[in-house]
């Protein structure tokens, strides 16, 4: 606003009245009051607070006042207009108020439908326990060693100290490769994975090797021609067979449960001397009561057996090129579904290889 | 190995009051593992007692039988000392004899009851009892009659059958051969068993001294069969029976009672562990002569097969040939009749590894063969020999023929030194010098100690010992593997799980969160299931590893592809009634490479680099696969609505989740392969390497797998993805001036891909284009037949400026000409 506009010639103008001024502030409030929603309320805001409503055609010619009219004029009317607009926020804000919990109400759904749009995975349990497995060795600072199943006859037999006439190839019934001159088999076991550590690298040694091994096991509740397995093999100055239990303790603990722990029986291995056959405490009873009808799990012995373990024997160590006169270790080995089984309470271990999604579904992506 | 416990007890003392549980339970914790304890009379129940037969009256029968009307003193086992009335269908008694009889309320072998009831016109109350009903031998020929003097009528006749027997089955281990007998397991027992005492050897027998009187024997092959030892006894009296105690003895231990010539040979190869055979001696031709055998020469063994022989299998022959497989069966021509007077006994101590390689060869499983591929003392040939000219003189009425015939003498023992604190090393106990000796010299060996180094020489009977850690095992297990402590090793830092392993866990985990549920199939495979993917006859995946004894004829085959047996699952379960299944599997898959085979390399060091890789280039390529297969609906109808079929494009956008997962990005173009549909399978490719297919399967395929149409798989090379996954993802940096987007409709023929286009506008676009994502595949009569409008979002953003109008028109128009120059296409007014 620059100067008076002297060259203004006034003319009288009626609605700067202080009644007009009231009235018209009245009026406004009155309308605001009345208007029952946002839209009325809109209206009410174009009528009375508008470019053309009435205070604001009247603020208007306040400039064409006289000075000392002018400062008086502008006070009331300014007052007028801000009442109005107070009142139109008032009223904006109850009326926001009601209409948003009138929303909120019509907006009620029935939150009990089922929300199963996508469908649901799961990996299956062997994965799960193997890889299970798995982390407890990395967490002890192993490593985790693979092979693969078709491997050469000499490192899943001859390297462990399986020569070809050794009575236990009986034991293990093979699948063999066409031709058989070509002595490849499918592995037994995962040990050649740890004759493949041993030859392409040097102690200390501490991996697990879980996989897959065959065997020509007809299919039934017990047996199946594939199944997995789980071996560890140490290898480093001074190892003794406490490291092995120690090892197989921590394994069953982390597995089965705090307090679980295992027992040996003297047995026999080709690939391992001294060998022993690894039981593990029944983690359902504890072995605390040993009564035949009273735990399914271990059939009331209190112990399950588990696998079988050892000291490497010194002729597998040179094989595979591992001084034995600096190096001894150990090596174990169990079977994953075997432990999965009982374990998840599985009597029958079909359901691991027919692939019904109602089983790998049941597991998730943990266990 | 299964051994009555009076047997073992014959041989060795234990504590009094030491139960069978006690004493397997200590065995079974120094390596003798109790397998099971059975006790022969463990399925009858109820009275079962002695009887005397009072009366018996024989009434003749319309059915032309005769029956006998008995009444049987059976004490006050009845409860009222009366005599019992008893039907009975044998003739073999009279009265005065001693019966078994079972009353009202027993229970015989089977679940059969018995009870009062009337029968032949008489009230029948219980039974007299054969063997065989109550298991204890195939004779139903008649009822047992008891010897005078075996009980008083009324007492419990389990003990006076010996059906109180407990009969206990070890597991033997292949180290442990000298426990398939019980002068092994007795041993065991005195070695293991604390308090026990007093083992008497039954192989520890004087005997006469060999000479030149007895049958002629020649050995040709000393290292085949170092000692031969035979004997012979006439007047043998075939019809002799079997003393019972030697039947019953037989019967527990599971080996069938037949003659008594045999039973002898088996009795006393139970009680040393010395597999014996017996010949007619009147049937053999000549001197003996055990040699290799000749290729092609032929022999019927005694289970009637004839069987050509190899020059590696050991025979024993005479003038007439062969008459025996040494050591693992014998002849039919010279085998024991019912005629046989005159008995050879051979004792012979054989070569375990050629035992082993004749049984495998020839598939033979005897219980001679058993012991001798694992291992016989070999210094007890004369002892066992002699054992059975006993017995077969005793029981058999036989007559010992002048002459020992003993060819060879047992090998020397190796002896196995070691240091004294290697027990101690290898367990981590502190085991010193002086137990290491006492335990040694209880398993049998001699034992000497040189200040820190100790000689050892094993015992004959434990030719499995050979090496020092050997010994060490004989130590601890003594010691007692229950007092090991538990100490965990000190593993140096891990590195954790490598790249490819925590990779391959982030697939599965991809996967099952994006809906896809694992299975795990067996990795066998025939041509049947290749035939049912429609698999061209010059497919790759047509050569396969075969197995030389597959499981099942209809997969002989080591599978070059998940797809088979993932579609069949995926078959099972719709077939179980499972409206949408959506499976993946990762394996490896088998692809043969022409290969000279492994060798077979030296155990005595470790193989050279060069022998090693020729060992691994031997193997069959082994890639790691990921296979998909979904049916039924891919987003589930509900409430909500309808639901979303699964097609082509599930496949497809699965696969590429999983190379997303890995940080790599796959493209896309037709392909027509089997088992897909030829106008629906994508060929994925990283840069320009192929990885694998995926799309819709062919209609005949979800036919043949039981699967709904429009069924989807995909297949690829997990290997290849995870060799070229991101390792180490660089930050991104983002221009904050504002982007300009475009929208640009072309119309193409329905032939060109829209990868194609995609590629080119692309390119066209230039470095402003920050991306474009087609959003509408469009058809319809304007457009005409064969042609689709492919509608794309194109968004520009330069780095450092705000782009002008006539920024982006003109690349938008740079990457419309480039599109229009390569693929035909036009834009849409």
């Amino acid at each position: 606003m620059s100067g008076p506009n002297t060259e203004y010639d006034p003319v009288e103008v009626t609605p700067l009245q202080a009644e007009q001024v009231a009235e018209a502030r009245d009026a406004a409030i009155a309308a605001i009051e009345a208007a029952a929603d946002l839209e009325a309320l809109k209206q009410v805001r174009l009528e009375h607070a508008g470019d053309r409503s009435p205070l604001a055609l009247a603020n208007r010619e306040i400039g064409a006042l006289p000075p000392q009219a002018r400062k008086e004029a502008g006070q009331r009317v300014g007052q007028a207009r801000g009442a109005i607009n107070q009142a139109i926020a008032a009223r904006q804000a109850v009326l926001e108020a009601e209409h948003e919990e009138r929303m909120l109400v019509e907006e009620t759904v029935d939150v009990t439908l089922p929300t199963d749009r996508r469908r649901r995975g799961g990996r299956h349990p062997i994965t799960l326990q193997s890889e299970l497995i798995a982390d407890i060795f990395v967490a002890m600072g192993w490593e985790i060693a693979e092979g693969p199943v078709v491997e050469a006859e000499w490192l899943n037999f001859d390297a462990l100290n399986l020569g070809p006439d050794h009575p236990a190839r009986t034991m293990q019934d093979t699948f063999w490769t066409e031709p058989a001159d070509r002595h490849v088999v499918l592995r037994t076991q995962t040990s050649p994975v740890q004759a493949r550590t041993m030859l392409t690298r040097t102690p200390p040694i501490y991996v697990a090797c879980p996989g897959r091994v065959f065997r020509t096991d007809e299919y039934d509740a017990t047996h199946s021609p594939m199944f997995h397995q789980v071996e560890g093999l140490v290898v480093d100055e001074g190892i003794t067979m406490a490291h092995l239990k120690g090892s197989l303790d921590h394994l069953a603990a982390q597995l089965f449960g705090e307090g679980i722990d295992t027992r040996f029986r003297p047995s026999y291995f080709p690939f391992t001397e001294p060998s022993a056959e690894v039981d593990v405490r029944c983690f359902v009873c504890r072995g605390v009561d040993a009564d035949a009808d009273a735990c399914r799990t271990c059939r009331g012995e209190g112990w399950i057996e588990w696998g079988g373990c050892g000291v490497v024997n010194p002729r597998v160590l040179v094989a595979c090129g591992v001084d034995p006169e600096r190096y001894s270790g150990f090596a174990f080995g169990m079977g994953i579904d075997r432990s999965f089984m009982f374990r998840h309470n599985l009597e029958d271990l079909r359901p691991l290889f027919e692939g019904d999604v109602r089983f790998s579904a049941a597991f998730g992506t943990e266990i | 190995m299964k051994a009555p416990k009076s047997w073992i007890l014959e041989y060795v003392d234990v504590p009094d009051g030491t139960t069978t549980d006690e004493l397997t339970a200590r065995l079974t914790l120094t390596g003798l593992k109790l397998e099971a304890i059975e006790s022969a009379g463990a399925d009858i129940s109820g009275p079962l007692v002695v009887g005397r037969v009072l009366t018996m009256e024989p009434e003749p029968q319309k059915n032309g039988k005769t029956i006998n009307w008995c009444t049987v003193d059976v004490g006050d086992a009845n409860g009222t000392g009366e005599p019992q009335g008893i039907v009975c269908g044998a003739h073999n008694f009279e009265p005065g004899d001693l019966v078994v009889t079972v009353l009202p309320g027993g229970v015989l072998p089977g679940g059969f009851e018995i009870s009062a009831r009337k029968t032949y016109g008489h009230v029948s109350a219980g039974m007299i009892c054969s063997a065989r009903e109550l298991n204890l031998g195939e004779d139903h020929d008649g009822i047992i009659v008891l010897p005078e003097g075996a009980g008083e009528p009324g007492q419990d006749a389990r003990g006076v059958l010996g059906l109180d027997e407990e009969v206990i089955e070890f597991e033997v281990n292949p180290d442990r051969a000298y426990a398939l007998s019980l002068r092994g397991i007795a041993r065991e027992v005195a070695v293991s068993v604390a308090g026990a005492s007093g083992f008497a050897d039954p192989a520890l027998r004087d005997t006469p001294a060999a000479d030149d009187a007895g049958y002629p024997v020649r050995v040709e092959d000393p290292s085949g069969c170092p000692v031969f030892v035979a004997r012979t006894v006439s007047g043998f009296d075939p019809s002799a029976p079997t003393p019972d105690f030697i039947a019953q003895r037989l019967t527990a231990s599971g080996m069938r009672p037949i003659s008594l010539a045999v039973d002898v040979t088996n009795y006393v190869m139970l009680e040393t562990g010395r597999p014996i055979h017996g010949y007619d001696a009147d049937k053999l031709q000549g001197p003996i002569v055990v040699r290799r055998a000749t290729d092609g020469e032929q022999l019927t063994t005694l289970d009637g097969t004839r069987r050509t022989m190899s020059v590696e299998d050991l025979v024993v022959t005479d003038d007439s040939g062969p008459i025996g497989l040494g050591g693992v069966m014998g002849g039919e021509s010279t085998e024991i009749s019912e005629t046989t007077t005159r008995v050879l006994v051979e004792s012979a101590h054989w070569d375990a590894v050629s035992m082993f390689r004749t049984g495998r060869r020839h598939k033979i499983t005897s219980e001679a063969g058993k012991r001798n591929e694992r291992g016989v003392d070999p210094t007890i040939c004369e002892a066992a020999a002699d054992r059975v000219v006993e017995l077969l003189t005793t029981y058999g009425g036989a007559t010992v023929e002048p002459g020992v015939t003993v060819v060879g003498a047992p090998p020397a023992q190796p002896r196995v030194s070691m240091a004294t604190d290697l027990p101690a090393r290898v367990s981590g106990l502190p085991i010193d010098t002086d137990t290491v000796v006492a335990h040694l010299e209880a398993v049998g060996c001699g034992v000497t100690v040189d200040g820190a180094t100790l000689t050892a020489t094993p015992p004959p009977w434990r030719p499995d010992v050979t090496d020092p850690h050997d010994l060490v095992e004989e130590v601890v297990r003594l010691v007692g593997y229950d007092t090991i402590p538990s100490v965990l090793p000190p593993a140096p830092g891990g590195r954790g799980l490598t790249r490819p392993q925590q990779l391959r866990r982030r697939i599965g985990r991809t996967l099952a969160g994006a809906g896809w549920v694992e299975v795990v199939d067996f990795p066998f495979v025939g041509e049947g299931d290749l035939d049912a993917l429609g698999l061209e006859a010059d497919d790759p995946r047509r050569t396969v590893l075969r197995l030389s004894n597959p499981l099942s004829h209809e997969a002989p085959a080591m599978t070059t592809t998940l797809l088979p047996a993932l579609l069949r699952t995926a078959g099972r379960n719709v077939g179980l009634g499972a409206g949408s299944v959506a499976l993946f599997e990762t394996a490896t898959v088998t692809l043969p490479r022409a290969t000279e085979g492994a060798p077979i390399l030296p155990v005595d060091r470790r193989p050279t680099d060069a022998e090693l890789d020729s060992l691994l280039e031997a193997l069959p390529e082994q890639p790691l696969h990921l296979g998909l297969v979904a049916a039924g609906e891919a987003d589930p109808s509900g409430w909500w609505g309808e639901g979303r079929p699964v097609e082509w494009s599930d496949a497809v956008e699965a696969v590429r989740q999983v190379a997303d997962a890995l940080g790599l990005e796959l493209t896309t173009r037709p392909a027509a392969l089997a088992p897909w549909h030829p106008g629906r399978c994508a060929e994925l490719l990283l840069g320009g390497t192929s990885v694998g297919h995926a799309g819709e399967l062919h209609p005949r395929v979800c036919t043949t797998f039981g699967l709904p149409a429009r069924s989807v798989a995909a297949e690829v090379d997990l290997d290849v993805l995870i060799e070229h996954a991101v390792h180490l993802r660089q930050a991104p940096t983002f221009s904050t001036f504002p982007a300009a987007k475009e929208d640009v409709a072309l119309v193409v023929d329905e032939s060109v891909a829209a990868a194609d286009v995609e590629a080119a506008l692309r390119e066209g676009a230039g470095e402003l284009l920050e991306s474009i994502r087609l959003f509408d595949v469009y058809r319809s009569e304007q457009l005409g037949e064969g042609r689709k409008s492919l509608a794309f979002a194109l968004r520009f953003r330069a780095p450092d400026r705000t782009l002008t109008d006539e920024d982006t028109t003109s690349a938008r128009e740079a990457a419309v000409a480039l599109a229009a120059e390569r693929t035909g296409a036009s834009q849409r007014a």
